[in-house]
Order: structure tokens, then sequence, then C-alpha cells
């Protein structure tokens, strides 16, 4: 359920697995890699800064980048990144990073997830518009083909 | 916005999402030269925007910038929804 504020995005999850195995699936980076779709080179360490080739399909030509911010055993895993760094020829590096947040908690039959990603508001209108418009690329490849139909090409 | 031509414009596009001016100029007995005219006059108006796509223009609807920020917080939060199944397919029995 995410909650409506315009700066960030908050996610509750119960999931049915011990809280030690959660952590390992969200501190250690192959595991984070392996379930997130990316191939993190390194550990995750506070104030590190950790890259990796993305794994998830149509997504592979990206780079992962992750600043480690905190670090509490079980309990509280957090990074800054660029949420949408989808054009591999634009530098990044000059913008606002959103911060996630991931939360642990003990729950009967297994462990609570909160993940809150915040920031939001710190990125431009035109990078937030660029970001949904590029995903309506299939629409306009559509449009194009049907006109290619109907005008018989 | 006086002009009947202008407003099915804005509300086809409404309806059917971002369209090239041929689609735009199907319908009406109407000159592909005068659909673009009223095409520009709405994006100067900051109603409509053309975007190039190859060698066509598609047209569409300006979003707001409260509808912008809805849409990407949309996209981002799908985005998480989706990690969660992956991270809970890997951590559950």
């Amino acid at each position: 359920m995410a909650t409506d504020y315009s700066d960030r995005i908050e996610k509750r999850v119960m999931l049915r697995a011990p809280r030690s195995r959660v952590w390992k699936a969200i501190a250690d980076a192959a595991q984070f890699g392996e379930w997130f779709g990316a191939r993190l080179q390194g550990d995750f360490v506070e104030g590190a800064t950790i890259r990796g080739n993305i794994t998830y399909p149509g997504y592979e030509h990206l780079i992962m980048e992750m600043k480690v911010d905190r670090i509490e055993p079980e309990t509280l895993f957090s990074y800054w990144w660029h949420p949408n760094a989808i054009d591999p020829n634009f530098d990044y590096s000059t913008e606002p990073m959103t911060l996630v947040e991931f939360r642990l908690e003990d729950s009967d039959g297994g462990t609570v997830l909160t993940i809150v990603e915040s920031g939001f508001d710190r990125i431009p209108i035109d990078r937030r518009a660029d970001a949904f418009l590029s995903n309506d690329g299939g629409w306009t490849e559509q449009t194009e083909n049907i006109e290619r139909y109907v005008s018989g090409q | 916005m006086g002009d009947s031509t202008r407003l099915r414009v804005i509300s086809r596009l409404s309806t059917e999402g971002p369209l090239c001016i041929a689609r735009l100029s199907d319908a009406a007995p109407i000159s592909r030269q005068a659909v673009t005219k009223h095409l520009q006059v709405l994006a100067d108006a900051g109603l409509v925007r053309g975007r190039r796509c190859g060698r066509e223009r598609i047209w569409e609807l300006e979003p707001s910038q409260l509808e912008t920020a809805r849409r990407y917080l949309d996209e981002v939060s799908q985005r998480w929804d989706s990690a969660i199944d992956r991270l809970r397919d890997f951590v559950e029995e």
C-alpha cells in the first residue's frame, strides 16, 4: 500500500521468512543483486559507493549505483541512488538522489519489511516527465505501426 | 478555445492518447495544414505539446505539473511492487 505523499513512496510487506534471512537478502550485496536484478561489485559498507550492471531484462545496458548510507544489523539498511537513471548517455551525478530505507521488524509468522524511498520533490519536474514519457515509447511505436498499416505501406 | 476543431483535437488526445498528424486529420473534412495550425495555437497556449518520434511528430496533451509528479511516483511505486515480489520469491520457502 503506497501512502499519498508527493515526496515519498512507502511499502510495508509481510515476508514469511526469518528476520535474519530477510536481512541477509538485503544487506549482502551479492544476494541483494540476485533478487533486485544487478551484478553489484563489492560489499555494502556505510559510506561506500557500489556499482554494477543491471541484469533485469530490458535494462541490461544500464549501470546501477548505490551510495550506502546506514547499516544497523537486522534493523535498517539505507542507501542513496538515482531512481530513474535510464539514459546511459546522461551524467546523473549532477542530479539529486533519493534515499531508500529498508526497515525490518519481527512479526508473527515472519518479518515485516518497510521500504521508504524519499526525496522526490528535489528531482526537477522535467526529469520526472522524461521518466514516464520514455516508457510511453511503446505507445508511440504502436501509433506508428497503425499509421503505416492504414496508409498501406 | 472556442473553435470546435480545437475542442475536437483536445477531446481525441484525451481519449485516444498521443496521436500523429495523420490520425488527427483522418476523421474530419480538414487538411493536415489546418490541423497543424490549430495544434500550434494549442501548443502556444500550453495545452498540447509535440514530440519528435523518428520522422513523425506525435501530439499529446500537456500534463499539468501535478499530474507529472503523480504519474512519476506511480511508476516508481510499481517498480517497487515488482522488486518486492522478487524479494519475496527469494526469501520465502
